[in-house]
């Protein structure tokens, strides 16, 4: 068998590819995992707002150990810092500014995107016996743009793109760009349009492992 | 003169009656009322609905007042925590109800519980599961669902200063869901670090005006505990 021609992004790389495509002045939601890495690859000088749900408005990275503030978490739980210029604001303003359409972007985590931008991001049955939403409904419904982060393929090889999603949505036609570590995908009109790809990955192979009819942009 | 200082967290809640509905702020372990949560286990109420971010994490906190029996309805965003194992064993049980609220909408709704709005139309949620049983309208062109207030009878607050009219202050990430919760119930509880003289906080920059709180107990808990890093 000959050796593949490409390598996929690994998780470091995959959110420096993110980071890349936002610009100075959005305010921008980071989700948990790989989400979450984007922010250490915005360049500090690139005044790029990070919000958090849990009413922080101008998030920094994680503190070095001996820098922790207890009273100082992010949406993920995990301790953070305030870049110059941030503020604070309550649960119901936080989400008031995101539903109100003033957050530029949300990057998101995702179980499954289908052509015409349905997310599945929360539960991967009907029957999920303790299910976790937390912000993401909120979020993938009243940011500006969603752009998902996701494997292209689950650990058994399905696809994650796909004409409809089989897990329960969080919300409808919300997805406007997906990130794997094969591609970069648009969501236009209903149709998967491939923006960018690996050097090497032919544009047969990325669609052998598509879920649905990809088009060259 | 107006002081709602009591002397002790027994005190403040010595009146919650069996059934209430109990708003409890804090997101994490961070801005959570612990002292109050621990004295109203303590306290004995039951056939609580406690409306919460989480269903509590670990064995502590309201993770254990669901895992003593205590309540029969939990509303919450987040089911599943760090460990959140009386949750679970008690839900596997059929012994607690279970809502699940959009993060967003959970605080919406208690905010509109707070403004005397009884419910609001909301595109969080719109062609999910959650939306089944709830009313829908369209709106230019965009689909909404009916979202209903959450009134609470009790709620629950962490305030870094507080003085005796009950003007709060929180702390970096500790605000989250006390203001909103603070202005929604009946009876409003406060557990507060440090106790500031009347006319010492800015009105400025107070961020809960006293007009919203109705006990207030002084609890110097210090900073929160320091949680694995993940």
């Amino acid at each position: 068998m000959a050796a593949q021609a490409w390598q996929p992004l690994d998780r470091t790389q995959l959110a420096a590819r993110v980071a890349q495509d936002i610009p100075e002045g959005w305010s921008v939601n980071l989700g948990i995992g790989i989400p979450t890495l984007v922010g250490n690859h915005v360049p500090a000088e690139r005044e790029v707002v990070f919000h958090s749900e849990n009413g922080i408005f101008g998030m920094g990275p994680a503190p070095t150990k001996d820098k922790i503030n207890r009273w100082l978490i992010n949406a993920s739980s995990q301790y953070v810092t305030l870049r110059t210029g941030a503020s604070y604001m309550s649960h119901s303003d936080s989400f008031a500014f995101v539903r109100g359409g003033r957050l530029d972007l949300c990057v998101l985590g995702a179980f499954q995107v289908a052509e015409n931008g349905d997310l599945a991001n929360w539960a991967r049955s009907d029957d999920d016996i303790a299910p976790a939403i937390g912000g993401a409904m909120d979020l993938a419904a009243g940011a500006r743009r969603v752009w998902v982060v996701m494997e292209h393929n689950t650990r058994d090889g399905e696809p994650r793109l796909l004409e409809r999603c089989t897990y329960p949505l969080t919300a409808l036609a919300c997805v406007k760009r997906v990130y794997t570590e094969l591609a970069v995908i648009d969501v236009t009109d209903g149709v998967f349009v491939v923006r960018d790809m690996l050097p090497g990955l032919t544009f047969a192979e990325l669609q052998a492992r598509t879920g649905a009819e990809l088009r060259q942009a | 003169m107006i002081d709602k200082f009591v002397r002790s967290v027994a005190e403040a809640l010595a009146d919650v009656k069996d059934g209430s509905t109990v708003l409890v702020a804090g997101f994490a372990q961070v801005g959570e009322p612990r002292a109050l949560i621990d004295g109203l286990i303590e306290q004995g109420a039951k056939d609580l609905v406690v409306v919460h971010n989480t269903a509590g994490r670990e064995r502590e906190g309201v993770a254990r007042l669901i895992g003593e029996g205590r309540v029969r309805k939990i509303v919450c965003s987040f089911a599943r925590s760090r460990g959140s194992v009386l949750f679970e064993e008690v839900y596997a049980r059929g012994e607690i109800e279970l809502e699940i609220v959009p993060q967003g909408i959970l605080a919406e709704r208690i905010r509109a519980a707070a403004a005397g709005i009884p419910a609001f139309f909301t595109a969080t949620g719109a062609g999910t599961k959650l939306a089944a049983g709830k009313e829908a309208r369209t709106f230019n062109g965009r689909e909404y669902i009916l979202e209903q207030a959450i009134y609470g009878d009790v709620a629950l607050v962490e305030a870094w200063r507080a003085d005796r009219w009950g003007n709060l202050v929180y702390r970096d990430a500790g605000r989250n869901f006390n203001p909103v919760m603070a202005a929604a119930a009946k009876l409003t509880i406060v557990q507060t670090q440090h106790v500031a003289e009347l006319g010492a906080l800015n009105p400025e920059e107070i961020v809960t005006p006293g007009v919203f709180v109705d006990r207030l107990v002084h609890v110097a808990a210090g900073d929160p505990p320091l949680k694995t890093l993940v």
